[in-house]
């Protein structure tokens, strides 16, 4: 078993063969990849060492207080907390020797194609229809809300396989090609006036059947892994005290008193304190993964952040006053990640709209704690057995 | 004080002894505490069940998990004494643990325990032999404490006199100890809005009060009595924990079986949302509720900031779970014979008691340097 004193040398003997200040980036990140310190709880080989998942930490500390460089993870999101694992679990040998090196070193983004006009909540009613075609899959779909698809290499996407079979049989899952003519991206512009996310139009898009994720027809349990690891992408790392958006806002209220009202003071504290509560409630997360007993409270974590975001940048452009009725730039930008607090309360205010929204709505998650934490039953269904070709849309 | 540094990094889990207490503590109660003689005994004026309380405190020794061993105690922490609390509040257990065995304990540790007065007081404390009860108004926080100028003195609404062997008297004066037995000692019993915590109005003549036996003096006292309440408020958010715990799992258990409309009430979306909030709430307040425990029993500085914030956020949710479970179960709900009303009084009346959350919020604020507006 590896331990916190392994890694800790281990690390050790990565930055003295590879100094950080002497090393170029993507070098050094392709040597701690093949030191086994990407992500130590992944396989030998793999960019891990088969150890605990907690332990991560540990290494991250050493890296970090040696000043060497990440890889810069919210910019490769989609590919660390979705793809990644996916591919770990489902993938073959080859699949994983090939991809998941460029994948966290960050040479290869990812992106990911499952959401479409006519499926957002209900994936599983998805569209896009994927033919065989000798030993290739021939794509034709429109999908949307795909971040990062204008700078992605890669994209993992679900596609219908079988129109026969009720919907959540009939679907395949495979890694596509971005760079594939087929493909085009279009950029979608939000309600913050930049596109950070596109519609991606999927034209006669060819993908080698070496490229399936799975088997045929098992697209929708393959999915699952992805999801329920977007949900649960909680980081191994401490957040400090006011670290979230509480942080920015207590900032301006003690550095403007002239702002101060009674009111926003009483909204304040009761947001400073549900916001020091989540981020307690994290915090025992974290120590129940370290512990090696994870609890289901990841689950519930998103639907805090959201709701704190919403509230906490609403509470603070009003505070703002006369400066809540600016805003800093309506020009269609394209983003390569979110920033949620490199830009203006106004900014911020529109963009954790869709904290309630991405990965999965509010109400969707609710629905989750509530049939797989809380066991309550299910809606009654009238789409279960039905072939997906006979659904109303 | 910088509130982005913390100077106490608490361990927000429990502990394999942790949960052995809390087993042991469960299965006491299943067997020994029935919320239906509850109901009937408090109608009947005596809540508290004599046997219960000597099973818990004196056989199983949790009245002196603060007490030292050299006092007679068991020279454990705020850790496991807030999951005594939690046990207690899930099983809505009329005991005087939080009044006896957190408040006036704590009160009396931090008179110090070199005088013999407070350390034999102590022993016989943890011992579950005698209780005590802190003589001020139970909704007095730590911030909002006024103490009256003489231990000859009229103090409403304080819980557990009327059970209590002795009164702790706190006065500009310095802190007294009172035999409640003693002359010139009047405890009025109240109509409590919990019905599971007595209330009494406690009079004190100049002759209760020239029999007193003094504890410490006034600087201590007022010191000691704020570090009393501040334990007491920490961890009065455990107990609501687990008040909050049983009201969502009996909500949980009651809309599975439930059927309407030829459903089980809990799979419409109405409901399950509200109970799967809920659940964000129940488990959000288990990581205040530890935090103020842990940060107690290590006696780190940041102490005061945590237990104001489990407070002004466990009460809320104690309040909200008990609400819910009430209206989750319709009708039933309403009842006098079901226990949901047990819960919603206990959980109303423990958001005012040792301060409401807003004040809890204010000293939030003033301890994380948020000032409030000029």
């Amino acid at each position: 078993m590896t331990t916190a004193a392994d890694l800790r040398a281990r690390t050790k003997e990565l930055l003295a063969a590879h100094p950080p200040a002497t090393t170029e980036r993507t070098a050094f990140l392709r040597a701690r990849f093949d030191a086994g310190l990407a992500w130590v709880h992944y396989p030998v080989g793999l960019g891990g060492l088969d150890a605990p998942r907690g332990l991560q930490a540990v290494v991250d500390a050493e890296l970090g207080a040696a000043g060497a460089p990440d890889n810069d993870p919210r910019r490769i999101g989609i590919g660390l907390g979705m793809a990644a694992p996916t591919i770990l679990r489902y993938g073959t040998d080859e699949q994983k020797r090939r991809l998941l090196r460029p994948l966290w070193v960050g040479e290869e983004v990812w992106c990911q194609l499952f959401s479409e006009p006519g499926a957002g909540s209900d994936l599983a009613a998805l569209g896009t229809r994927a033919v065989r075609d000798g030993d290739h899959w021939v794509v034709d779909g429109q999908k949307v809300w795909t971040s990062s698809a204008h700078v992605a290499r890669w994209a993992i996407l679900v596609a219908r396989t079988d129109p026969d079979q009720p919907k959540h049989r009939g679907m395949t899952y495979f890694l596509c090609d971005m760079t594939d003519p087929g493909v085009d991206v279009r950029p979608l512009r939000q309600i913050t006036g930049e596109a950070e996310f596109n519609e991606v139009f999927l034209s006669g898009v060819r993908i080698p059947d070496s490229m399936r994720l799975g088997e045929v027809g098992e697209g929708w349990k393959v999915a699952q892994t992805t999801l329920m690891n977007e949900r649960v992408s909680i980081g191994g790392s401490r957040i400090p005290r006011e670290g979230g958006m509480i942080g920015t806002v207590a900032r301006t209220w003690r550095e403007r008193p002239e702002l101060r009202t009674r009111d926003t003071h009483q909204r304040l504290l009761e947001l400073w304190v549900d916001a020091e509560v989540a981020r307690l409630t994290g915090e025992r997360l974290r120590q129940q993964l370290v512990a090696g007993h994870p609890g289901p409270e990841g689950s519930g974590m998103k639907l805090a952040f959201a709701r704190l975001n919403q509230e906490i940048s609403s509470l603070e452009v009003e505070l703002l006053g006369d400066e809540g009725l600016l805003y800093d730039d309506w020009t269609l930008r394209r983003p390569d990640k979110v920033d949620f607090t490199g830009r203006e309360a106004g900014y911020r205010y529109l963009r954790s709209k869709g904290n309630s929204i991405e990965g999965g709505t509010s109400e969707v998650l609710l629905n989750i704690v509530a049939e797989r934490v809380l066991g309550l039953p299910s809606e009654p269904r009238t789409d279960k057995d039905v072939a997906w070709k006979d659904l109303a849309r | 004080m910088n509130p982005t540094t913390e100077p106490h990094q608490a361990d927000l889990l429990y502990s394999e002894a942790e949960e052995d207490l809390r087993a042991a503590v469960r299965a006491l109660l299943t067997d020994r505490n029935d919320p239906a003689r509850v109901a009937v005994r408090a109608e009947e004026g005596a809540p508290y069940d004599a046997g219960l309380w000597k099973a818990l405190a004196a056989d199983m020794g949790v009245a002196g998990l603060l007490v030292p061993e050299e006092l007679g105690g068991q020279g454990a922490s705020h850790r496991e004494a807030a999951v005594v609390l939690e046990e207690l509040g899930r099983a809505i257990a009329p005991a005087p643990y939080l009044t006896s065995a957190v408040v006036a304990t704590e009160v009396l540790l931090a008179c110090g325990t070199g005088g013999s007065a407070a350390s034999s007081l102590l022993g016989d404390l943890a011992s579950g032999r005698r209780t005590a009860a802190l003589v001020v108004p139970f909704a007095t926080g730590p911030e909002a404490l006024r103490l009256p100028g003489g231990t000859a003195c009229m103090v409403t609404a304080v819980a557990d006199a009327a059970t209590a062997d002795v009164l702790l008297v706190p006065s500009t004066a310095g802190l007294y100890a009172v035999e409640r037995a003693e002359a010139g000692v009047d405890v009025a019993p109240l109509v409590p809005f919990d019905l599971t915590r007595p209330l009494a109005t406690v009079t004190l003549t100049e002759e209760a009060a020239a029999a007193a036996t003094p504890l410490a003096g006034a600087e201590t006292a007022l010191a000691a009595v704020r570090q009393g309440l501040t334990a007491g408020a920490g961890l009065l958010a455990s107990e609501q924990l687990g008040l909050a715990e049983w009201c969502l799992e009996e909500t949980v258990r009651y809309t599975k079986e439930r059927h309407q409309f030829n459903r089980p009430v809990g799979s419409f979306q109405a409901l399950k949302h509200r109970m799967a909030q809920l659940w964000l709430e129940v488990v959000s307040a288990r990581a205040a509720a530890r935090n103020a425990a842990d940060s107690l029993a290590a006696g780190s500085p940041d102490a005061p900031l945590a237990a104001a914030l489990a407070q002004a956020y466990c009460a809320r949710v104690a309040v909200h779970a008990a609400e819910e479970c009430v209206q989750l179960h319709g009708g039933i709900g309403m009842t006098w014979e079901h226990p949901a009303h047990l819960y919603l009084k206990r959980a109303k009346a423990d958001s005012i008691a040792l301060g409401a959350p807003g004040a809890h919020r204010e000293t939030v604020g003033r301890l994380a340097g948020l000032p409030t507006p000029a």
